[in-house]
């Protein structure tokens, strides 16, 4: 686009500096905190604290609930974007913008609402009393932080199937039929395989953000079920262990990096 | 004539209220190359997806080898089709896609790799099996999508615009390939195209469309040199179409001069109009034709010259070997066989039956 490289480099470096001051330098900052002491001295207990027991058991149960989430999201997604992919010229804005209006909406006052619905006196059970139906204790259980990680996350999930979805020519699912393919038979062997860049691509979307969150669980899991967010997040707040807090946040990127390099040959290999 | 395999049988088709195929009939026989020809939007591609079971007709049904497959899916029916920009599985090699069909079919791992060295070998590319569908040019693809389809046998072949997407050069060498692959398979071709050019090389019956009606059919020959409208003569080659009256029979009055002609049994002192091909105009020297001219623009073609003649009050579009510099004084004749006289449609009805209104 720029004749003169140098004239293209000093465009970018208000990027460069953007990332220098807020990613580089914070990233420094948290494997400085993590791999020291309070005396500045090299250690890697702050990142073996993973292995203490309570702090595994939070790590566990954060990937438990982060798989189980992506998992309803994926089989949430994937209908609703052939649905969407289908209609691509009528219903599909309507659709489309009930989907996305809840994002215009703070990701906080979203989570905030699901407490009013899901507590013990809350909307659904206010509901559930008036036709004289038993209750159900949602709030402050595992399942109420899936709810809110399903919700929040979905159109991560959406998105990037319905993309991969709406590329397929029509004609190329007209072929497998064409071929002998029955409709389950064309679903399997032609559009899920097209379509796996897009799931690949949602699912890191949404694994990544649910396996770190703190605010869903702490809103809508009470002060009970800690995830490996929440006690980092504690370490910050509560207790002031930079360290630990680092030393743990480092443990989490890795993993993070790890999804990431494993998603990423996964796409290579399909390409090839 | 072969065995009669397809039977269109007073066929309705419309989208969103606009009829797309009205009262479409049309029989297709064994071992024949059949090409439907027409504009975009006459109904051709239409017609194909509704004999490949993608399109469901309003009313009408469609007969296959004496069975009536009109509710039928597609994965059921006996015929297989090429799609316009070839809608290859771009996740499986080449090998993958043509045993496609023949591994939904539970076929023997043995048969499946014969058939495969079969195809490719018949649309010749051998040893392009692992090779990914991207990485494969246009004309490649397309041949591929034809090995495909081939591979599973069916009796009919569907080409939907298949060389649409390829350059001129590759377009010829594509439709003497395509002669070829019909001889060597001896199935049913039925070819969808707005190519006339495409449609006359390689058919064995040509079926003229537009606007949802079948506007003439017959061999390329016929369609050519003996056009039943003025649509049809416009979209089959250049032509000179002009009003004229048909004095009686055998003779008609074209731009107020007489011509023999060898038309019959349109009446006494009709209107119609008549068609007279480029390269049917004669140019003779002033006073030896008919209807005296001045050549107006001449531009060399390379087989030919095409010139355009003003005479009589009518631009003529001629295409000669001799050259005629512009400017230059001629007579314009033409030979009695060389005049195709047609009805002039009558009314608005007439009109959408597909005759254009002015050329």
């Amino acid at each position: 686009m720029f004749k003169d490289p140098k004239r293209a480099h000093a465009l970018a470096s208000p990027y460069f500096v953007w990332a220098l001051i807020f990613i580089l330098v914070p990233l420094g900052m948290i494997l400085w905190y993590g791999f020291t002491d309070d005396a500045g001295a090299v250690t890697i207990r702050n990142a073996a604290a993973i292995a203490q027991p309570e702090h595994l058991k939070a790590l566990l149960l954060a990937i438990e609930l982060a798989v189980i989430s992506t998992v309803i999201c994926f089989l949430l997604a994937y209908p609703l974007g052939m649905i969407l992919a289908k209609n691509k010229m009528s219903s599909q804005g309507i659709i489309t913008t009930i989907f996305i209006l809840p994002m215009w909406m703070n990701f906080l006052l979203r989570t905030f609402s699901w407490m009013t619905l899901l507590e013990n006196h809350g909307v659904i059970n206010g509901f559930l009393e008036k036709f004289h139906l038993p209750t159900v204790h949602v709030i402050n259980t595992p399942s109420a932080i899936v709810i809110g990680m399903v919700y929040n996350f979905l159109p991560f999930m959406i998105m990037p199937i319905y993309n991969s979805l709406a590329k397929i020519d029509n004609n190329v699912i007209n072929a497998a039929r064409d071929l002998g393919a029955n409709a389950v038979q064309t679903f399997l062997r032609v559009t899920l395989p097209l379509t796996v860049p897009g799931i690949i691509s949602g699912v890191t979307m949404v694994f990544i953000p649910a396996l770190t969150t703190f605010a869903i669980s702490t809103m809508l899991g009470g002060s009970k079920i800690l995830l490996i967010g929440n006690v980092i997040e504690q370490e910050f707040t509560l207790t002031y262990d930079w360290h630990l807090g680092s030393g743990l946040s480092v443990v989490l990127m890795i993993f993070i990096v790890i999804n990431m390099i494993v998603q990423a040959l996964s796409e290579k290999n399909d390409e090839l | 004539m072969e065995k009669e395999l397809i039977n269109l049988d007073h066929i309705y088709k419309s989208y969103d209220g606009q009829l797309i195929l009205d009262d479409l009939s049309l029989v297709i026989h064994e071992n024949e190359f059949v090409t439907l020809l027409g504009p975009s939007g006459c109904g051709k591609t239409t017609t194909l997806r509704i004999i490949g079971g993608f399109e469901t007709p309003d009313k009408g049904r469609v007969i296959f080898d004496g069975q009536d497959i009109t509710a039928l899916a597609p994965n059921k029916r006996q015929l297989n089709t090429v799609f316009q920009k070839y809608a290859l599985f771009t996740h499986m090699d080449i090998a993958d896609n043509i045993a496609f069909g023949l591994r939904i079919k539970n076929k023997s791992d043995q048969y499946i790799k014969d058939k495969i060295s079969y195809a490719l070998k018949l649309v010749n590319l051998d040893g392009y099996e692992h090779r990914m569908p991207d990485s494969l040019s246009g004309g490649q693809q397309q041949r591929i999508a034809i090995a495909r389809a081939i591979v599973n046998e069916p009796k009919v072949l569907l080409l939907d615009e298949p060389l649409g997407a390829l350059d001129l050069k590759l377009r010829q060498d594509m439709q003497y390939e395509l002669i070829r692959l019909k001889r060597e398979l001896g199935i049913t071709f039925i070819y969808v195209t707005h190519d006339q050019e495409e449609a006359l090389t390689m058919s064995d019956h040509i079926v003229v469309m537009n606007q949802g009606y079948i506007q003439q059919e017959g061999t390329p020959e016929a369609i050519y040199n003996e056009p039943e409208n003025a649509f049809v003569a416009d979209f089959i080659g250049d032509s000179n179409i002009i009003s004229a009256t048909m004095v009686k029979d055998e003779l008609v009055r074209i731009l107020g001069t007489e011509f023999p002609c060898v038309d019959k049994g349109f009446g006494v002192e009709k209107p119609v109009d008549v068609v007279i091909r480029p390269e049917d105009v004669k140019l003779v020297k002033r006073g030896e034709g008919k209807i005296p001219g001045v050549v107006s623009h001449i531009i060399f073609k390379g087989v030919h010259y095409e010139m355009e003649v003003q005479a009589g009050g009518f631009e003529w579009l001629v295409h000669s070997t001799k050259e005629s510099p512009a400017g230059t004084e001629v007579d314009i004749d033409v030979d009695p066989f060389d005049i195709q006289v047609m009805n002039r449609p009558a009314s608005e009805d007439e009109q959408a039956l597909g005759v254009v209104d002015d050329v």
